[in-house]
């Protein structure tokens, strides 16, 4: 008996030190709670509001909704890809570069991310449309005879959500590159390994839970874009989140709405939980 | 970090280079490109620009619903700033510092609204707020906001906390202070670079949003709301001044975080 009281008595202070750190979180996690997780709650039961899974049938089905979600998946595949292509060479200069050079690099970088989306989608507008800059630029210059097809159709979303994404996929690879031991790529080229092998068995193997880690952010954040799609794909291209704005605004048809948000969002969560389990667990939080 | 250590040229770290410069070119080229458009004399969109006139800028200062668009985010932007970082720093505290087990699912939750896409949290909260009957009403947008900032917030603020060293706070405790007075006067200015970043982040987030603005704000507009609308039915270079304004406004936030914050720019912490 006195023991266990003794017991509770030294436990205390921990206690009432955890105590007041849920204190600290309640706020925050009400907040979420009611404006968050609630909505989110409600908006997923409407899907099967009749209690049935009609609404799902219905975007099973129809034609229309399967290629809807087929090119948004697309879409997400190839931004995925290309964001690749660009941002590990990127997120190689800059670890190696020199102090001046990382910090132009990083403002290059970071301005766009700090840039309202809508100015950057205005901005390509201005650039890849018939009369654009471009292609009046390689019109003046002789080098084409008629302007090249780069606005309102899926070249003009890609280059747009690419721009968007670039930073997402850059930094996670910077980081992982900066983990990696640099005594371990000199080892590799000090037992004779030429620098490209050195680089493919060495630095690319360690700087691969970044690859993950910014491909998942990648394709996730990409399979829900809204703005850029509907304003750089001037009709011609259609994605789920376009969809599922128009069925609340033009049709107000809510239970399919929320069924086609059902699937966009499980379709989230399974593919980033797989993409990150390949980071090793550091996905989250990691960035 | 090996980055100082000059290395001999080879054609590969050339190569690198140069791949390196278009893809910075490609990043920085819409930016650069709304400067001359907002400076031109033409009323359509015309490049290169036939003269020069400021008639865009004047444009948007004369225009009361731009104006009216640009204080509304501000005041959104700002009141979603308080309330993140209000809420953030102590849930960061809680987070870094709970052994609860609960906690770990607390975060997860609050990075959630990082993957979830921004429509259906916009139609999710939409349909609550009709229900409540607050659409249009500025501070609705700024709560709602919130849930998109505060996972910002809480990743920036929790990895300076992680930095710090308890010990100093319970330090100031065993010489009679208080805890929040500790923390009020120990921890929290050694986080400060972190709190500016933090913060920064957070005003940036909302002053830009637009999918969640644009179903709750109703006929209120905030800025993106009046730049998308612009957008889609008179593409008028006042559009352009109101970028080149914001480009501008985006140059100081990341200016201010760089210089004075911490955590916004990765790496940079051994520089």
């Amino acid at each position: 008996m006195s023991s266990a009281t003794a017991d509770r008595r030294r436990a205390d202070p921990a206690r009432a030190r955890e105590r007041m750190l849920v204190m600290l979180a309640l706020p925050a996690l009400l907040l979420l709670g009611v404006i968050f997780i609630w909505p989110l709650l409600r908006l997923l039961s409407m899907s099967v509001a009749d209690g049935t899974l009609d609404q799902f049938e219905k975007a099973a089905l129809d034609d229309l909704y399967v290629m809807v979600l087929y090119e948004s998946m697309e879409i997400a595949v190839l931004v995925t890809v290309i964001c690749l292509a660009l941002a590990y060479p990127v997120a190689a200069w800059l670890a190696q570069a020199g102090r001046t050079g990382f910090i132009l690099g990083m403002f290059f970088l970071l301005l766009p991310f700090w840039t309202s989306i809508l100015v950057r989608t205005y901005a390509w507008m201005v650039l890849l449309g018939r009369n654009g800059v471009i292609n009046r630029t390689l019109r003046d210059w002789g080098w084409i005879e008629f302007p090249l097809p780069l606005l309102h159709n899926l070249t003009g979303v890609l280059i747009g959500i690419v721009h968007v994404m670039l930073p997402y996929m850059v930094i996670p690879i910077y980081a992982a590159l900066l983990r990696i031991d640099p005594d371990l790529r000199r080892a590799a080229e000090g037992l004779g390994a030429p620098a490209w092998r050195a680089f493919l068995r060495v630095t690319l193997p360690l700087s691969l839970p970044g690859v993950f880690a910014g491909c998942a952010l990648v394709f996730v954040i990409t399979l829900g874009f809204f703005i850029t799609p509907a304003l750089l794909g001037g009709g011609q291209v259609m994605m789920i989140a376009m969809l599922i704005e128009q069925q609340v605004r033009e049709f107000l048809d809510w239970n399919f709405a929320a069924a086609l948000a059902t699937v966009l969002l499980a379709a989230t969560l399974v593919i980033y939980a797989a993409l990150a389990k390949l980071t090793g667990g550091q996905g989250h939080g990691a960035r | 970090m090996a980055h100082a250590r000059r290395q001999p040229r080879n054609l590969g770290r050339i190569l690198l280079t140069i791949f390196a410069g278009l893809v910075f070119a490609f990043l920085m080229l819409p930016l650069l490109v709304v400067f001359p458009i907002s400076v031109s004399s033409a009323s359509y969109l015309q490049f290169p620009p036939p003269g020069f006139s400021w008639q865009w800028y004047q444009r948007y200062l004369e225009d009361p619903v731009w104006i009216e668009a640009t204080i509304r985010s501000f005041k959104v932007a700002i009141l979603c700033t308080v309330l993140s970082m209000g809420l953030g720093v102590p849930l960061s505290f809680a987070l870094v510092r709970s052994r609860l087990r609960g906690m770990r699912i607390a975060d997860r939750l609050v990075a959630a609204p990082i993957i979830v896409p921004n429509i259906i949290i916009s139609i999710a909260i939409y349909s609550l707020f009709a229900k409540l009957q607050l659409i249009g009403v500025w501070y609705g947008i700024a709560v709602a906001h919130t849930i998109l900032a505060l996972p910002f917030v809480v990743i920036l603020v929790s990895a300076g906390l992680r930095t710090f060293d308890e010990a100093q706070e319970q330090a100031a405790m065993g010489l009679g202070a208080s805890w929040p007075v500790a923390v009020w006067r120990i921890t929290l200015p050694q986080l400060r670079p972190s709190l500016i970043s933090a913060a920064f982040l957070a005003f940036v987030t909302s002053f830009d949003e637009l999918v969640i603005a644009m179903f709750l704000s109703g006929a209120s507009m905030t800025l993106p709301k009046k730049m998308f609308d612009n957008i889609m039915l008179e593409i008028d270079p006042t559009i352009a001044a109101v970028s080149v304004l914001q480009i501008f406004l985006a140059c100081i936030c990341l200016g201010v975080a760089t210089l004075f914050g911490r955590g916004v720019v990765p790496g940079t912490a051994g520089r």
